[in-house]
């Protein structure tokens, strides 16, 4: 059993634990905190798999940007406590087959592929380097410069969206 | 990986928060003096000679302080959250490198914890990781005010962020790279702040809103919130905050000087004599301390002599004037190196500094027209 093995144990445990942790929370602060949890135990995974750049990405984007966000809202909305009672009924039901069925596909899928012999491996450590970083940077802006650039293109309407949105107009009631 | 290594690394990491806490300690004393000299008082000056001891007593006064838990506080995260400002202060410093190397023991010990390849992303994400203290202290205490305080320091922080990302794009593309060791390489002919001036600037009005210091201290504007988010906080949870914002201002000056003003290396035309850090290592540390100290004279210059900005001015000075300027001086420098790579003249590359100043100029000059305009009364 080598190292990188017990720590991948260690960290699926508290991955799957601040998972479960944000679904059973009762309180929207507590959910926000253990998804956190969360995001900066997949960062360190990418970091296993020789991918510092995405774990980086990972933490600087989900966990500061989206998740201070989320925060924000929810104290702002002062939306903490979820009420006791459930006003969806049929959403746990439906749920549940949803998950059974995603469950089972996952399995037939893993299984499926377990059988013939493509192994995914984790990259070569070598890669990891500044020069991945220039080649990934590279490909990026040549190989998928338009997808690039359409993602920020969309950005840029949703920024433009969100500031029409809350503009005040010029002498209607404020 | 022999055994040696992780003693090394142990060590070095525990001589850097060694390194940190002492430095804070001496930073509340620093601060109090320089601001007594610019308001005419003497300061404190009576523990020990100069005032030297004082830090230790202000530690014997903060540990032996009762110590209040509010009954109406999350207790869980109310906790926490001193630790989760304290814990990004100290480990941001790991990529940042003190000085090269040295032989010891038959090793050699480099003077930096972690070698990243992607050095600066590690300070962003830090960076963003670091307002969580701070916001969940304002929501756990319960309290209108330090609720207040909380959102505002986060809002702040995330709209002072994205200026920061962009002043350290320019340090990338100058040092061509995102190690920080290789910026610092980079910085042996000529400092970035001398390339480019307007940036380390507006990198050092984002890192005073980063670290909520005055003028921009917003989340614990005394007149409108009390103490803000520390409003519930006493004792040694209280210390803790206090302890995370002068760490967090030492090592932004730390990143400062790494990016712009050298780092560890010593004034160019030093290059090839005996103050070298090539030819002395321990020339490096010294520079360091040296550069650090004369950017926090600057942060606590501008606490003793500008007031606190009004909380919608703060939001349209990020969002309308450093943003766009970060972004236009990132373009600028992106370009005149390429176009200098292009046609092999250097001269593009010298334009550099001319252009962002000519840009900062015209952006002042923007605000300057602005304010008169609101102070007519006309809009």
């Amino acid at each position: 059993m080598n190292s990188d093995l017990i720590v991948f144990l260690v960290l699926s445990l508290v991955a799957i634990s601040s998972a479960l942790g944000m679904l059973f929370s009762r309180n929207a602060v507590y959910s926000a905190l253990f998804l956190v949890l969360n995001f900066i135990t997949v960062a360190v995974f990418y970091l296993l798999l020789g991918a510092p750049f995405i774990a980086m990405s990972q933490i600087t984007v989900y966990a500061g940007a989206i998740m201070v966000l989320f925060l924000f809202v929810i104290m702002l909305l002062g939306a903490e406590n979820l009420a006791p009672g459930n006003s969806l009924p049929w959403q746990k039901p439906l749920a549940g087959l949803l998950s059974t069925i995603l469950a089972v596909e996952a399995i037939y899928i893993l299984f499926s592929r377990a059988r013939s012999d493509a192994v995914i491996t984790a990259p070569d450590a070598s890669l990891n380097t500044m020069e991945s970083l220039r080649e990934m940077a590279m490909t990026l802006f040549s190989d998928y410069l338009l997808p690039f650039e359409v993602t920020s293109i969309l950005l840029l309407v949703a920024m433009v969206g969100a500031i029409i949105l809350t503009r005040r107009e010029k002498g209607g009631q404020s | 990986m022999d055994w040696t290594m992780w003693v090394e690394w142990v060590l070095k990491g525990f001589v850097l928060c060694l390194i940190l806490l002492t430095g804070f300690a001496y930073l509340t004393l620093y601060e109090r003096r320089a601001l007594a000299r610019m308001q005419v008082r003497v300061g404190p000056n009576r523990a020990g000679p100069q005032g030297l001891l004082q830090p230790i007593a202000d530690a014997v006064k903060l540990i032996f302080k009762e110590e209040l838990t509010p009954g109406h506080v999350y207790r869980t995260v109310f906790i926490l959250a001193p630790v989760l400002t304290v814990v990004p202060s100290l480990i941001i410093a790991a990529v940042v490198p003190l000085g090269s190397s040295f032989m010891m023991f038959g090793r050699e010990i480099t003077l930096y914890i972690a070698d990243l390849n992607v050095g600066i992303l590690y300070l962003m994400s830090i960076a963003s990781i670091a307002v969580y203290g701070i916001v969940l202290a304002g929501w756990s205490s319960n309290n209108k005010y330090a609720m207040l305080g909380g959102v505002r320091s986060s809002a702040q922080m995330i709209s002072y962020e994205l200026s920061l990302g962009l002043c350290f794009v320019i340090a990338i593309i100058l040092g061509d790279s995102m190690n920080l060791n290789e910026i610092v390489d980079a910085q042996k002919g000529m400092w970035f702040a001398v390339i480019q001036p307007a940036g380390a600037l507006v990198f050092m009005i984002v890192t005073l809103a980063e670290v909520n210091r005055a003028p921009f201290d917003m989340p614990e504007a005394e007149q409108e919130l009390t103490a803000g988010y520390h409003s519930e906080y006493s004792g040694m949870k209280f210390a803790l905050f206090f302890m995370a914002e002068y760490q967090k201002m030492i090592v932004i000056c730390m990143i400062a000087a790494t990016l712009f003003f050298g780092g560890y290396r010593e004034f160019w035309f030093l290059k090839d004599t005996f103050f070298s850090v090539d030819q002395n290592w321990f020339l490096g540390p010294i520079y360091l301390l040296l550069k650090v100290i004369v950017l926090l004279f600057f942060m606590i210059w501008i606490r003793a002599t500008w007031p606190r900005i009004r909380y919608d001015r703060l939001m349209s000075f990020g969002w309308k004037f450093l943003l766009p300027l970060s972004l236009v001086l990132a373009f600028v420098t992106a370009t005149g190196i390429l176009l200098a790579d292009m046609f092999n003249n250097q001269l593009y590359f010298w334009s550099i500094p001319f252009i962002s100043i000519f840009i900062l100029l015209v952006a002042v000059s923007f605000i300057y027209r602005d304010l008169r305009r609101k102070s007519h009364g006309r809009f």
